[in-house]
């Protein structure tokens, strides 16, 4: 029950993500916005999918698309106080940047 | 599951979506496209599995010399005694997974006009996109008298992990209870800013420990600490004070192996244990698109093309950097990512990404448990025609602390399975 509800919400990310790009360039064919995925893949250097057993380092893939985005403006702005990196590194990015790869790593499956 | 999705395939997303719901189908159909890979480093290994996993349509081979990776992150904990060379050692058995093909050999030659690699053993690979990543090759000949000790096995650098990291770790044991050791540091750009500096941190805590009569000094042929000054001077002060010495503007110029005499521009200086981390350049298989001081790869930032030719790609430490790029695992890895989407969309007739952002974190050990980081976001500017760091991005550690120390590891742990794994 509990892998089909995140089945159908990673799901709906991908739909979400699929029809939000529109003129957002650029796309494959296929709608993946191209862009959000490689600096989603930037955030896999530290926060990798693959080969991960249990980390200090929280992983991030398959998660909900606004709790994600809300948890990289709280960064962004400040609101996280134990921060140590990411609320510099957020700041390298526009509001509307994370949101879209905070969709993009949504999408992505639970590692 | 199987209904909801062939509903949602008639609503117009198109078959390829199903690769997004991790289903990707095997193709038997001809590649569109052959990439040669050349240096299996956290660059090219990184390019290597992207290009499959976002496009496994393409054909990818990556040429390494070396059986097994050997994580230059971490070795500095080697050194100091608090890791095994085995805990780096990582193998590409991994990237199999991913219908990377990998070739143990020796890329010798690039034939630009035949679009073509030459390997050691005679056969050549043809590409339509190359990538180069073959990171920095040591200019020995810079400093007189040092290819002499270097090949003798007297003076390493161990600057590329592996056998000299062992060897130097050996040498460290051997040094007496009051014995001088010295850490030479090129004038920068070199591979991983702040990498001598954590050396010599943690191998301070190593001789506070079991030599404390011993000292490091370093001579530094850069007029000041290159990276994380304020933060490594509080913790050589704080944690092993009378041990450091650092010298500044200290640049070896000659080296004799017969006296272990450094001959420094005004003076010379000598120690009972030299490492000498010698001048850089691009690797030699990069020579031919070398544009920068004779040195380094002008690459175009937004596909990281070569300025010299075209279809060939260059990342990691062999490239001219952006500025405050730093030579970095972090960053070649990153980069290796944008070459991926680039190449891509060259094969695929899609348009480039015309505006990346890289983003860089290094962490460096200041002891075997407290680390400092510095972190940039680098953003192609139109009108400068780079990459530039994101005002009011980035920044240092305020202070050096444990939760960074168990996020370093993470790191590393994490970046060796994002290229590898």
């Amino acid at each position: 029950m509990k892998k089909r509800s995140s089945r159908s919400r990673r799901l709906c990310a991908t739909v979400c993500a699929a029809l939000s790009v529109g003129s957002v360039p650029p796309a494959t064919a296929q709608g993946v916005d191209r862009q959000a995925r490689v600096w989603a893949a930037t955030c896999a250097v530290c926060h990798s999918a693959e080969g991960r057993a249990q980390s200090a380092i929280p992983a991030i893939a398959g998660r909900d698309a606004e709790v994600l985005y809300r948890t990289l403006l709280e960064f962004k702005n400040n609101q996280r106080p134990a921060a140590t990196v990411m609320h510099q590194l957020s700041k390298g990015y526009a509001d509307d940047e994370l949101r879209r790869v905070a969709q993009y790593l949504a999408a992505q499956p639970l590692p | 599951m199987s209904m909801q999705r062939r509903q949602l395939l008639g609503a117009g997303l198109g078959g390829a979506s199903l690769a997004l719901l991790g289903c990707a189908s095997v193709s038997t159909n001809p590649p569109i496209g052959r990439v040669v890979v050349v240096g299996g480093g956290f660059g090219g290994a990184t390019a290597a599995k992207y290009i499959r996993k976002w496009e496994p349509r393409i054909d990818v081979t990556l040429v390494e010399r070396n059986e097994t990776f050997v994580s230059c992150p971490i070795s500095n904990l080697v050194l100091a005694g608090k890791r095994r060379i085995e805990d780096i050692t990582l193998p590409y058995s991994g990237l199999g997974r991913y219908g990377v093909k990998v070739v143990r050999d020796e890329a010798t030659a690039i034939d630009i006009d035949r679009k073509q690699v030459r390997l050691a053993r005679g056969d050549t690979l043809p590409y339509d996109r190359l990538i180069v990543a073959p990171g920095v090759d040591f200019r020995f000949d810079q400093v007189p008298g040092l290819a002499a000790a270097e090949s003798s096995g007297r003076v390493l650098h161990a600057w590329k992990a592996g056998a000299q990291t062992v060897a130097l770790r050996r040498q460290l044991e051997a040094l007496p209870d009051g014995g001088v050791f010295a850490i030479a540091i090129p004038k920068a750009p070199y591979r991983c800013p702040p990498g001598p500096y954590e050396r010599a941190s943690v191998l301070a805590q190593y001789f506070k420990a079991t030599k404390p009569r011993s000292k490091i000094v370093i001579l530094d042929a850069n007029p000041d600490i290159v990276s994380k000054k304020a933060l490594f001077l509080k913790a050589w002060n704080e944690l092993y004070p009378g041990i450091i010495e650092y010298r500044p503007n200290s640049e070896v110029v000659e080296f004799d192996a017969s006296s272990n005499v450094a001959r420094l521009e005004v003076e010379d200086f000598k120690a009972d244990l030299f490492n000498i981390i010698p001048p850089q350049q691009a690797g030699r298989i990069a020579e031919p698109l070398i544009s920068v001081d004779k040195r380094w790869v002008g690459v175009e930032f937004q596909t990281f093309e070569s300025t010299k030719v075209p279809a060939v790609h260059v990342i990691g430490d062999a490239i001219s950097a952006a500025p405050a790029m730093p030579k970095s695992a972090f960053m070649a890895n990153n980069q290796g990512k944008v070459v991926a989407d680039a190449v891509i969309a060259r094969l695929t007739g899609q348009p480039i990404d015309e505006a990346p952002i890289l983003a860089n974190t290094c962490y460096s050990f200041v002891s075997d448990t407290d680390v400092v980081h510095v972190a940039s976001v680098h953003k192609w500017d139109a009108v400068q025609k780079t990459l530039v760091v994101v005002p009011g991005s980035g920044g240092l550690s305020s202070a050096r602390n444990e939760q960074e120390g168990r996020y370093a590891l993470a790191w590393a742990r994490s970046i060796w399975a994002d290229a590898l794994a």
